[in-house]
């Protein structure tokens, strides 16, 4: 490395060395919340990956599903969300709405 | 059906016949190809209207299976009105269904109705990364002992080989919040959207986990896995954000398996 930057060869080789006695603690990158990232992150058939036998996590089209629902015409279109978002705050504006807003009414 | 009438209509080869059957498969407005018919030569509009049905649903389900949180966040109505959408202008382009739905977050960001909710896309970014990860193939993470056996003068030119499953979303927004709230059983509590969060998505051995990057983190997973060499990435990482914190991050992407134990070189 030149004298030039400011991430030197001896910064670089304390900090794989720290990294390295850390990483016997298995330490997060930050705290809570990535924990709970990381478990969402896990499936609930989590720890098994063969071929065929891990549907839950494994996608669609790994499963022969039929296809009961009558869903294909579709004119009743349901444009206002209605899940979970309404607890998600976006700041400066409106968090998930329930009541349709004026521009998303139809003409 | 007899040869004659398909000849009649200018469909004789199989292949046309496919192209025709398939045209107003995803086009509720377009009649039913004219050479299909029930008995005694009556429309059949209802017949083929099992086929329509049949793909509009497999593909939607197909976009529910690869999107549990968006779902989840928008609601079964909304999402399934999206989603059936998506499909119509976004037909998938693999036979195979769980690589279907790599176009929806771009979707999602054009659709005027998800507009009060401007971190949505990027949550479903995450989804897919989540499934592209499960679906990599699998390699050795790069292991600690090998980082530190480098000797110091040459650890500045390391290049690093990318895990396949690894990958990087950033978001604006509290992304990866809303995608762990959304993601597991349980209520979602109240989540400010406004906190910008950058992804990792890895699957060092048999799980995918899903990580909130810390500051600069980003920057430095992203030069690396583009071939930079480790110090030109670590400074990169440092002038973008100036708490970069270049142990802590050195050891969260060797725990996460960012990377493989195929070094491709020092090149100083």
């Amino acid at each position: 490395m030149s004298k030039g930057t400011t991430v030197s060869a001896a910064i670089l080789t304390s900090a794989v060395a720290a990294a390295l006695s850390s990483f016997a603690h298995a330490a997060p990158m930050t705290e809570a919340e990535m924990s709970a990232a990381m478990d969402a992150g896990k499936e609930k058939c989590y720890g098994v990956s063969l071929a065929g036998m891990n549907d839950c996590a494994a996608g669609p089209g790994t499963t022969c599903q039929g296809t009961s629902t009558v869903d294909y015409q579709g004119n009743a279109w349901t444009l206002v969300p209605g899940g979970t978002c309404t607890s998600i705050e976006v700041p400066g504006d409106r968090a998930g709405s329930l009541e349709p807003l004026d521009r998303d009414l139809p003409a | 059906m007899r040869p004659a009438n398909l000849n009649s209509h200018g469909v004789d080869d199989r292949s046309g016949y496919a192209a025709e059957f398939v045209a107003a498969l995803l086009d509720p407005e377009r009649a039913p190809p004219v050479f299909i018919s029930g008995p005694n030569g009556k429309a059949a509009t209802k017949r083929y209207a099992v086929y329509r049905n049949n793909v509009t649903v497999s593909l939607i389900n197909a976009l529910a299976a690869t999107f549990p949180a968006i779902l989840r966040l928008t609601g079964e109505d909304f999402f399934r009105a999206m989603a059936r959408l998506h499909v119509r202008t976004t037909p998938p382009t693999s036979p195979l269904l769980f690589e279907y739905g790599r176009d929806l977050p771009e979707f999602i960001e054009r659709y005027e109705h998800a507009r009060s909710l401007p971190w949505l896309a990027d949550v479903a970014r995450i989804e897919r990364a989540w499934l592209d990860a499960y679906h990599a193939a699998d390699a050795k993470p790069l292991l600690p002992e090998t980082l530190a056996a480098i000797p110091p003068e040459q650890l500045g030119g390391v290049v690093l080989t990318p895990h396949p499953a690894a990958r990087v979303v950033r978001s604006r927004y509290s992304a990866v919040t809303i995608f762990a709230a959304n993601r597991r059983d349980g209520p979602v509590p109240r989540i400010d959207a406004g906190e910008p969060e950058d992804a990792l998505i890895a699957r060092p051995a048999l799980d995918v986990v899903v990580r909130r990057l810390p500051p600069g983190g980003a920057e430095f997973l992203s030069r690396l896995s583009a071939g930079e060499p480790l110090g030109a990435a670590a400074e990169a990482a440092s002038t973008s954000a100036s708490d970069f914190d270049i142990s802590a991050n050195i050891a969260g992407m060797l725990e996460a398996g960012v990377f493989t134990d195929d070094r491709k070189g020092n090149e100083q």
